[in-house]
């Protein structure tokens, strides 16, 4: 890795004082504001940051593409000695899909529907006739048996709906390194993935890019991730540079306050309590979507005051769980008990106050408030509907409650579009505590949040659960969450549990093989854990 | 059973049984007519006697259930049933059989409607791709008033000024397209022109406008912007990452125009004095001629139904989700 920094090597990419302005609420805002970037050939760069810091935007400019809305107002982008900035549109297509190429975040969404994924992947490569056709997609294959794809030779023949989320972003680099660019652009492509696919999907592209000694220049917000993949690491903070260091120094000892910061989030952890008085039981619960089972004898019990974590990758169950427990999909069998009573299954035979007593947050706060109305009548929904609470008396207790958000009673005319992410979550949060509620089941609450946030929003549950004895129960697919707020843990595998226990027990050996599989393909801030893990993986 | 053809037999199931509710609101709507022919035909001095006769003789004196079921029946064996105009009550009748008195019509419509249709879809195709690859340029929105422009303005009115223009002061063609069975088919063209081009310059603006839309909706989907940043052209992006993504929409907008051309084109018609299938429904109403009037407009539900039929099946077609599921 070190003789890449040797000076002697050639630049690839020289970006100098890049200036981007974006346009929004009828005006153009800096998005970047005067950053460098060099690149030399054969390089991985790591652009961290959170959402909104300019690293998809820098990323995009590195190619000399900026999006619409976008303007690209200052600074220089040479690549290979092409100025991109200065470059006509036909110049710069000639440079795209063949020596720099783009790697998605969502492969789902960034596959044409319409065409084949073999007539996708040597498309490009045809476009300028870099091979014969026949030979384009004899090479396709190849790449495809290194990505280690299932049925290289005819996978490709599939359309994009017809494979998994995993596989779809392990083409879409095959995609990328059919005309053997000399650039990859990685935006955010593991981040919609489950981190059991994560790692096969990071391996199978950190050796491609090796193979074919490929620069690349890739965007994430998650340090563990890029900590396996780059040379060094670039942060970036509202358009600017924080700072640059190769990855090991970066990791071991980041200078500025904010880099630390971001390191600091992952440090996070909740001593455990065991609790010993159940609050809700879910007992040999087998539940269906039409004829589609996808629980099966799921026990479940949760004390009070206690967090209890339900973990597992997507279509484990977690998330039917929780809709079985608030009565919207009642269960073939089993029962759910509140409190030792047992719950009627379907929502609308339950009472007022069994409803009340259970709450729920969902993680995307967006989607789960109305857009139209303000912030006093999200909150204050609830007060009126369980508490009867009206007028001045529920006015004064909207605002007792944005106060236990730590916000103020400023925000009570505001509508969710006049938000933040975190504090839409918060309002959310607010909504659910109106209710008294004993229960919260929270869904992914911070899975759409930056680190920071995230942070922000986890201690705030912990003090509401310190001084409201509320118990939550806590769907989640990160680790480092659940390492912050459980007490107990809940592995869920394929509509199953695998085990339930104290988070110590879970997370210490011995492990069954699924949480082995779970816990081991969570990234960590080692830059040698993923290849410690192949190596331990493969013995 | 393929997914395609079990959903294409679902579908057409569903307009055979659409078109039976349609069948019987044609028969209720049409008893609710005001006025009766018997009498609008024997005038005001008939007796109650002459009146009741003809009607028997019509099949009127039965109750209104009995009456519909007799001719669902006979429809279903593919007979429309008898003209009521040309008979008489003094014994000797003239009457036609209601096929003889559609057909011919049915088919000037249609040649009309296909004449129409060959210069107004892929028209309206070329327009709303290029206003999508031009767009917000100064053709995108020429394109656009010009369209918008001729949708607005009444039917007629269109049809008179194109007189004006291409009949009177520079007569290319003719302002009258009367047509019979003898007249040939290069005549015919020659004569249709006038009503084809004005229908071509109604219906142009609501697929172009329609083609225009979808395309650009797809333009934001990552895909187009993955597509973009391969390298491809902007009319590679349109014609190869976007179109095949927008025949749905594209074919239910085309499919409710060509329905518009059979079954609503009956003020062209009165304009250009051309026998269609709109002017011998519209003379049925003003005569009280039950059977024809029945028969019309069974012909423009099963218009509307096998068209829109026709998109669903463009629309699986082109879609590989519904074409080769999981």
């Amino acid at each position: 890795m070190t003789d890449k920094h040797d000076p002697n090597h050639d630049i690839l990419l020289e970006m100098r004082d890049i200036r981007i302005d974006g346009f929004s609420d009828e005006r153009w805002h800096p998005i970047i504001k005067g950053v460098d970037l060099t690149l030399r050939r054969g390089e991985i760069m790591g652009l961290i940051g959170e959402s909104g810091a300019g690293k998809s935007t820098l990323g995009k400019a590195a190619m000399g593409y900026t999006q619409p809305g976008c303007k690209l107002t200052g600074g220089s982008i040479i690549f290979d000695g092409i100025d991109l900035a200065k470059a006509g549109d036909g110049e710069k297509r000639k440079l795209w899909g063949t020596r720099i190429a783009y790697v998605a975040q969502s492969a789902a969404a960034s596959f044409n529907p319409a065409h084949r994924l073999i007539d996708q992947t040597v498309e490009a490569a045809n476009r300028r006739g870099i091979r014969p056709d026949a030979e384009s997609r004899a090479d396709a294959v190849e790449l495809f048996k290194a990505l280690q794809l299932p049925n290289p030779e005819t996978i490709g023949s599939r359309y994009p709906h017809q494979v998994s989320g995993g596989q779809l972003q392990r083409i879409m680099t095959a995609m990328a390194m059919s005309p053997r660019p000399d650039l990859i652009i990685f935006d955010e492509p593991t981040t919609a993935l489950d981190v059991t696919t994560q790692v096969e999907v990071l391996a199978a592209m950190r050796n491609i890019v090796e193979e074919f000694n490929t620069a690349a220049i890739y965007i994430t917000h998650d340090l563990a991730v890029v900590a396996q993949m780059a040379d060094f690491i670039k942060v970036l903070r509202y358009g600017e540079e924080v700072e640059q260091a190769p990855t090991r120094q970066m990791l071991t000892k980041p200078e500025q306050p904010y880099t630390k910061s971001l390191w600091s989030v992952r440090a996070l952890e909740k001593p455990e309590v065991k609790g010993e008085d159940i609050v809700l039981s879910i007992d040999h619960v087998d539940a269906a979507y039409g004829p589609i089972k996808v629980l099966h004898d799921v026990n479940i019990s949760i004390p009070r005051g206690r967090t209890v974590a339900v973990v597992g990758e997507s279509g484990s169950g977690k998330s039917t769980t929780a809709r079985v427990i608030t009565g919207l999909l009642p269960p073939i069998s089993g029962s759910v008990s509140f409190n030792g009573e047992p719950l009627p299954a379907a929502l609308k035979d339950r009472s007022k106050e069994q409803l009340q007593k259970i709450q729920m947050i969902y993680q995307m706060a967006d989607t789960a408030m109305n857009p139209r109305q303000t912030v006093e009548e999200i909150i204050g929904r609830p007060l009126e509907f369980y508490l009867g609470l009206t007028g001045k008396a529920r006015e004064a207790r909207v605002i007792e409650l944005l106060e236990m958000i730590e916000l103020d009673d400023s925000f009570m005319d505001r509508l969710p579009s006049e938000l933040s992410g975190g504090q839409k979550q918060r309002i959310c949060i607010a909504r659910a505590l109106a209710a008294n509620p004993e229960v919260i089941i929270c869904d992914e609450v911070t899975s759409a949040l930056d680190q920071i946030v995230q942070e922000g929003i986890l201690k705030l549950l912990l003090r509401l659960q310190k001084q409201y004895n509320i118990t939550y129960l806590f769907i989640t697919h990160d680790i480092a969450t659940v390492k912050a707020i459980s007490d107990e843990i809940v592995v869920m595998f394929q509509g199953k549990v695998v085990e339930q226990g104290l988070k110590s027990e879970i997370l210490s050996p011995p492990f069954p093989d699924y949480t082995k599989l779970l816990l081991s393909s969570v990234p960590e801030m080692d830059p040698d854990w993923l290849t410690n893990l192949l190596a331990a993986r493969d013995s | 059973m393929n997914p395609v053809l079990s959903t294409i037999l679902k579908r057409l199931g569903l307009g055979i049984a659409t078109l039976f509710v349609v069948s019987a609101i044609i028969f209720s709507s049409i008893s609710m007519l005001p006025g009766d022919f018997s009498e609008a035909v024997l005038g005001q001095a008939a007796t109650k006697d002459t009146v009741a006769a003809f009607r028997k003789e019509l099949g009127l004196d039965k109750p209104a259930p009995v009456r519909y079921f007799e001719w669902v029946g006979s429809v279903l064996q593919g007979d429309l049933g008898t003209s009521f105009s040309g008979r008489n009550a003094s014994g000797q009748d003239r009457s036609r059989q209601v096929v003889d008195l559609v057909m011919p019509r049915l088919w000037n419509t249609l040649f009309l409607a296909g004449v129409t249709a060959l210069i107004a879809v892929p028209l309206a195709l070329f327009l709303g791709l290029t206003a999508a690859l031009y767009r917000n340029t100064a053709y995108d929105r020429i394109v656009n008033a010009a369209t918008l422009t001729t949708i607005s303005t009444p039917e007629f009115f269109v049809a008179y000024i194109l007189i004006l223009f291409l009949a009177s002061l520079w007569p290319v063609f003719p302002s009258l397209a009367n047509i019979d069975a003898s007249t040939a088919l290069g005549e015919r063209l020659y004569r249709v022109a006038l009503p084809a081009l004005t229908l071509t310059l109604v219906i142009v603006a609501h697929m172009m406008r329609m083609t225009r839309a979808a395309i650009i909706n797809l333009l934001a989907s990552p895909y187009i912007e993955m597509a973009r940043l391969k390298g491809a052209s902007q009319s590679e992006i349109i014609l190869k990452h976007a179109l095949p993504n927008a025949w749905a929409p594209i074919a239910t907008v085309i499919a409710f125009n060509l329905a518009y051309l059979v079954v609503g084109v009956v003020v062209v018609e009165v304009v250009f004095v051309y026998p269609g299938i709109g002017q011998l429904m519209v003379d049925a109403v003003t005569s009280r001629d039950i059977p024809v009037v029945q028969a019309c407009a069974l012909i423009f539900a099963a218009t509307y139904i096998l068209l829109n039929l026709t998109a669903d099946i463009i629309g699986i077609v082109t879609n590989p989700r519904l074409l080769h599921p999981r």
